[in-house]
């Protein structure tokens, strides 16, 4: 299937990535070529098979429902690049 | 022999005998990590100093009869993205440069318990895509055997630090050959357990339906000893298998008479190098003397594996690698003025080059009106393999393949091309498709001198049949008798 810069443009979007100008030329490349190659999926003699999701059995795990203290709050919030009061911290959304 | 040249269970041997302390291996590796590093740049984060400490305090609870377990001081690798609590786990990539887990993966915890010794997080391929290393952030590993040669990928760091004698043994990624492509590349042993016999709690997902952790190791005894401890059950992976915990070490027998091989002729076709393709057989001609009974027969999967595999693989990435926000734990843009600007200034300068290539192929493959063509197709290509694999097995104990169609590239010869360096993983994908185990051993060098490995893939959770097999050839075989690293620079 042929890849256009409008659905390059459209699926950079979805997935939260703006492109450069380089970026664009070369991922619109680089898309075609692995498609072309994806193809012989396309065309793979599989009509009359179900879909594989996992690579074993497809079962629910259950577990009781219990909140469960997590010791190392310190460690967890370390990571974050902008904190107040123990909170993440983010630009204002709510005008 | 130097220290570090010794297999574990050599160096187990000696501790057992007092011929050598935890401080002196310790100390040996120390002073490798120091001479070596420079030139193989195998390590995101080394731990020598802290690993120092760590010997010191464990001999002192060994003296008091506070540790007893044999293993307790033997020095180990782990890649980076694996969760090491209090320690940098980067992925290779500018998005966790500076995270810090606050908690340890499974398989930090079963490590822990053993007491074995960090001595740091190797480099690989960013978020574990590529199969050359080549895709850090950071820095690109060379291959011990020739510094001007790729480790192969994505657990280059970890192949090579076993190679270069930096470790004794190392824990890897596998989702589509990330263990056993850079263990055939640099001559070591590399075990992608079935999946689900390994916990993924605290592996940082690529795709979460083909990723398993498994052993990088100097011989096929270690492989059996590192999957003794990080193999089982585990409840906070939902995909875990609850099966009975096995001695993977009383497999090696040493005896293959009357086994079963099949070897696929479509394996050895087209791009499949010369010299990696008679090595392989002639390795299968000496089963045949000790024996096995081998037969050739057809197994026409790798091209669907490996289309499959990069739809499922990239749709899952594109899903998994969501959760890297700006938010929480990650890098934030300093340009980022909205929250949506902090979504997507965050990720486009996070993420490397691959990383969004593969985002983006997964996005595309996922969405409106291509869903069907690609990921439900490539689903049931997935049915397929499984199938095709099946069939096999109703005949054969194992299968033999290479397990990559070349020995160690130069660093850049592919880096330009994406759909090149992904026909790299042609031998290796399929097993992941499957969900089966494989091991990689080396069983020869080509006229460079560069390791060739064989692939030996077994039944869905019998690891002993393949590690009994590859134990069995590798006494043959005596690859690290005749062969060593020799950091040379061909290019």
């Amino acid at each position: 299937m042929k890849v256009s810069k409008e659905e390059l443009l459209h699926i950079a979007d979805l997935a939260d990535l703006n492109l450069d100008d380089s970026e664009i030329d070369n991922y619109l490349d680089n898309l075609q070529d692995i498609l072309d190659f994806a193809d012989i999926v396309c065309n793979a003699p599989v009509e009359d098979l179900d879909i594989t999701i996992g690579a074993n059995e497809a079962k629910n795990v259950f577990r009781k429902d219990e909140v469960k203290e997590f010791d190392n709050i310190e460690g967890l919030l370390q990571n974050a690049p902008s904190l107040e009061l123990n909170m993440f911290k983010i630009p204002k959304v709510v005008q | 022999m130097n220290t570090t040249e010794l297999t574990v269970h050599e160096l187990v041997e000696k501790l057992e005998n007092n011929e050598l302390t935890i401080k002196d291996i310790t100390k040996a590796y120390v002073d490798r990590i120091a001479e070596k590093e420079p030139e193989v740049e195998a390590f995101a984060t080394t731990l020598t100093s802290e690993a120092v400490e760590q010997a010191k305090s464990i001999q002192t609870k060994i003296d008091n009869g506070e540790i007893t377990n044999k293993l307790a001081g033997i020095p180990i690798g782990i890649k980076d993205n694996i969760c090491t609590k209090g320690i940098k786990t980067t992925c290779s990539s500018k998005m966790l440069e500076n995270f810090v887990s606050p908690y340890d993966a499974t398989v930090m915890e079963k490590i822990n318990e053993e007491n074995l010794i960090n001595l740091g997080k190797l480099n690989m391929d960013e978020f574990a895509m590529g199969s050359s290393t080549e895709n850090s952030a950071f820095k690109t590993t060379k291959n011990p055997w020739d510094l001007s040669k790729v480790p192969g990928g994505s657990s280059g760091g970890s192949a090579a630090a076993v190679a270069a004698n930096m470790v004794p043994w190392a824990l890897g990624s596998d989702t589509g050959g990330s263990i056993r492509q850079p263990a055939s590349l640099c001559g070591v042993v590399g075990l992608k357990p079935t999946y689900g016999l390994v916990s993924r709690y605290g592996l940082v997902a690529f795709a979460s339906s083909l990723d398993q952790i498994g052993p990088i190791t100097k011989d096929v005894t270690d492989s059996a000893m590192l999957l003794n401890i990080i193999a089982g059950h585990d409840e906070k992976d939902t995909t875990s298998a609850n099966i009975s915990k096995k001695d993977y070490v009383k497999a090696l027998m040493g005896n293959v008479k009357g086994l079963k091989i099949g070897v696929p002729k479509e394996f050895f076709g087209e791009g499949i190098n010369e010299e990696v393709k008679k090595s392989i057989l002639e390795t299968v001609e000496k089963y045949k003397e000790l024996g096995a009974e081998v037969e050739e027969f057809s197994l026409d999967i790798a091209k669907y594996s490996l289309a499959a595999y990069y739809i499922i693989a990239c749709a899952e990435a594109s899903s998994n690698l969501g959760r890297f926000d700006g938010i929480r734990y990650t890098y934030r843009s300093p340009n980022a003025k909205t929250l949506e600007e902090i979504f997507k200034k965050s990720r486009s300068e996070g993420f490397g080059a691959e990383v969004k290539r593969r985002i983006i192929l997964g996005t595309y493959v996922l969405s409106a009106g291509y869903y069907d063509a690609y990921y439900k197709k490539a689903q049931k290509v997935r049915t397929m393999v499984m199938d095709e694999f099946n069939k096999g097995f109703e005949k054969y104990d194992l299968i033999i393949t290479p397990t990559s169609p070349v020995t160690a590239f130069g660093i850049g010869e592919k880096s330009n091309n994406p759909l090149e360096m992904y026909l790299a993983d042609i031998c290796t994908v399929s097993i992941n498709v499957a969900g089966l185990p494989a091991i990689s051993i080396p069983c020869g060098v080509d006229s460079k001198g560069l390791p060739i490995g064989m692939q030996i893939i077994g039944k869905k959770f019998n690891e002993e049949t393949i590690l009994n097999a590859a134990y069995s050839i590798e006494k043959e075989i005596k690859f690290r008798e005749k062969y060593k690293p020799e950091f040379i620079r061909e290019s």
